[in-house]
């Protein structure tokens, strides 16, 4: 570690360097070899903190909830709560308060929280994890900008997906879906059949994951760009500034848009496994 | 960009996340949301049905107040009707009585003359009598004149 470290104060900070740094995950194996056995430090501190403080904030005004007059905080939240219902009751007809409408109020929140965190100043966060964990130490404030997060969500619901099916269904059922649809049940098209429901449920989660992963990670690394801009001097960092608020705002829409596409997804998909074809 | 065993923390907090929307967060939520609904429904509900009795109220007042107008001035009518009536019996009735008393006052009257007529009557026969008895007391026969002279008097 001595090595490492001595290695980086001796390194000149260049533009490769700089995004390098910043992208990089505050990762903590587990044993020597590594590998699979790694655990994302800053990645799964940030989700589990803001899963905590959004659900636990939404917890709070809903343990008080009142079906009279409702405070701000309330109308708040049920803005959003209706929101989600009105989307999930149009797409599930079923019992949706069960369990797929909780789902994706979850969903759509926790991932709006992590993906907020790229409105941080990447550098003012690069700044107080120095000041604590010394000159180099790293940290990626944006969960969903992490393949592990995204992919962890979009499985989680593959394998809902899958629970649903089989409960609905029956497990024969669902077998005899694999094969027999899209195309009919002759025996003739029955590996056509299961080859385009093995596609599908292997691009469903790809897709799933991918797009929140792309988009939050192009965000972080044109804020990384715009930062880049201060090196050059007094105007670089004028122009960095106008240019990062301008992408900071734009953000805004990606941020929000991606969490209600993952969440509108998510529904979409448990959906789908309550019907039969 | 590598694949490791944030993988399965991440997971498990998803799910601990979602275990408790459901159980925690989602209830209370959905209940106040729906009591307020149907209380909303049930105002709304009450507020048409009041708005409703009302209209039918207003109606009601409205026949009641013109069938009380048209009784009053059908009683106004009948009183006037009933209260010249009244005036004229009395009329009819202060007439017959005066011509009743006026009748008996003649009646009276003529009476009175009738016996006084009488009086005279007899009176100027034997004033007549007793005039021929003096002058003609021999050659008369009293009695068979004295006939004569009652009659002579009835033709008066």
């Amino acid at each position: 570690m001595a090595t490492e470290h001595a290695e980086h104060v001796q390194q000149a900070l260049t533009p490769s360097s700089y995004i390098e740094h910043h992208l990089s995950f505050n990762a903590h194996p587990f044993n020597e070899s590594a590998g699979f056995w790694t655990l994302h430090v800053d990645t799964f501190v940030m989700s589990v903190a803001l899963g905590l403080i959004v659900m636990g904030l939404v917890w709070l005004v809903a343990r008080k909830a009142t079906s009279g007059v409702p405070s701000k905080g309330q109308a708040f939240v049920e803005l959003t709560f209706g929101f989600i219902d009105d989307q999930v009751k149009n797409i599930f007809h079923g019992n949706r308060h069960s369990f797929i409408a909780p789902t994706a109020l979850t969903v759509f929140l926790w991932v709006f929280a992590m993906n907020s965190m790229d409105f941080l100043p990447v550098d003012w966060v690069a700044g107080i994890v120095s000041f604590f964990g010394g000159e180099h130490a790293k940290w990626r404030a944006v969960p969903t900008s992490d393949i592990n997060t995204t992919f962890a969500l979009a499985l989680s619901v593959w394998i809902l997906m899958i629970f649903f099916s089989i409960k609905v269904k029956g497990l024969g059922g669902w077998i005899h879906e694999l094969f027999c649809s899209p195309f009919g049940s002759k025996i003739w098209v029955w590996p056509a059949n299961f080859l385009f429901n093995l596609i599908e449920y292997v691009s469903k989660p790809l897709s799933h994951s991918l797009r929140l992963f792309g988009n939050m990670y192009a965000g972080e690394v044109i804020f990384l760009l715009l930062g880049l801009w201060a090196a050059t001097g007094v105007s670089g960092t004028i122009f960095g500034a106008i240019l990062g608020a301008g992408w900071s705002i734009f953000h805004i829409l990606i941020v929000a848009l991606q969490a209600f596409i993952f969440m509108m997804l998510t529904v979409v998909y448990l959906a789908m496994a309550h019907e039969s074809h | 960009m590598n694949i490791n065993f944030t993988l399965i923390a991440q997971a498990i907090a998803f799910a601990v996340l979602i275990w408790f929307t459901v159980k925690f967060v989602w209830p209370p939520l959905l209940n106040a949301i729906e009591t307020r609904q149907k209380e909303i429904a049930d105002g709304l509900a009450a507020a048409s049905e009041g708005r409703n009795s009302l209209e039918v109220a207003a109606k009601k007042s409205e026949v009641t107040l013109n069938e009380a107008k048209q009784r009053a001035s059908e009683i106004i009518g009948q009183a006037e009707k009933r209260g010249s009536q009244i005036v004229e019996e009395a009329k009819g009735a202060a007439k017959t009585e005066g011509d009743r008393i006026l009748a008996g006052a003649k009646a009276e009257i003529e009476q009175e003359v009738n016996r006084a007529k009488e009086g005279l009557r007899a009176q100027v026969s034997a004033l007549a009598i007793a005039g021929a008895e003096k002058i003609l007391r021999k050659e008369i026969d009293g009695k068979a004149h004295s006939d004569m002279l009652s009659k002579l008097a009835a033709e008066l």
